[in-house]
């Protein structure tokens, strides 16, 4: 089970919430304070895509982030509803798929916008994975938890 | 936290320089408003800028698809874009997406007014 799972309209000004929301619970995890801003920045790149894709192809349903402490690991889970959309992250190499490019005007300055947003992803996170159905795309990324010091709440 | 904006004109070594102060966040949401900054000041003959990034406390990929567009638009002018940051974590992402080698990065406003290529 997830341990915080977010839904949010796909709305530019909803990506900053995402990002507050999945540094606090990643800190709450144990992710180590030197990679937050890594978490901060990336789960922000995958928010930010997947609300592209959204708006590009007219899709109004929610994004969904999930976030997911685990024993060793804490993972987020980016998910889209853009059919297809994965696969094309997942490839990254100009494989036809079916859907919309981003929209000119939100995006005249920079050609594969998309394809900036995943470099930084991959350049930040050494656990990544992409993948697509006919309901969307989900963009997951795992990082390492400190081990918990588990006295140390007891006896504080 | 939004983004703030600021422009000045200061004189260089090589002439005027608009040095445009950006603070706060740079991301989807704010990216816009950058944007329409750059696109204002190309359009109204300032063709060598100076973005000043010491007080951006968050900068993404689409922040990074603006300067790069703004960084066009100068280039069309034979103009200039030139940055100053000083934020390993914000350098950390010109460095991942290999804009280290598009952008001038300076440590100060005063060197970056100052450079001429």
């Amino acid at each position: 089970m997830a341990t915080v799972e977010l839904r949010f309209s796909a709305q530019p000004e909803h990506v900053r919430t995402a990002r507050l929301v999945a540094a606090a619970v990643a800190r709450r995890a144990g992710v180590d304070e030197a990679v937050l801003d890594e978490v901060r920045l990336a789960v922000g790149e995958a928010c930010s895509r997947a609300v592209g894709l959204h708006r590009s192809n007219g899709v109004t349903t929610p994004i969904r982030v999930v976030l997911t402490e685990e024993e060793k690991t804490f993972s987020i889970e980016v998910g889209d509803e853009v059919p297809g959309a994965g696969t094309a992250a997942a490839t990254a190499a100009g494989v036809p798929v079916a859907r919309a490019a981003a929209p000119a005007e939100d995006f005249d300055d920079a050609d594969g916008e998309d394809e900036m947003g995943l470099a930084v992803i991959r350049g930040l996170v050494d656990d990544v994975e992409v993948t697509a159905g006919e309901d969307g795309g989900v963009l997951r990324m795992r990082w390492p938890v400190l081990p918990a010091e588990e006295d140390a709440d007891l006896l504080s | 936290m939004d983004l703030s904006l600021s422009t000045r004109t200061v004189p260089g070594a090589g002439g005027d320089r608009t040095v445009v102060e950006v603070g706060g966040e740079i991301d989807v949401y704010t990216a816009p408003k950058l944007r329409e900054q750059l696109v204002e000041l190309v359009n109204d003959g300032s063709y060598h800028l100076v973005v000043d990034m010491e007080r951006v406390d968050f900068l993404d990929s689409t922040g990074l698809g603006v300067l790069v567009g703004g960084l066009k638009r100068v280039r069309a002018h034979e103009g200039s874009l030139r940055l100053v940051c000083n934020q390993e974590r914000i350098l950390k992402i010109f460095r991942i997406t290999g804009l280290t080698k598009v952008f001038p990065i300076h440590t100060s406003v005063d060197e970056a007014v100052n450079a001429v290529d």
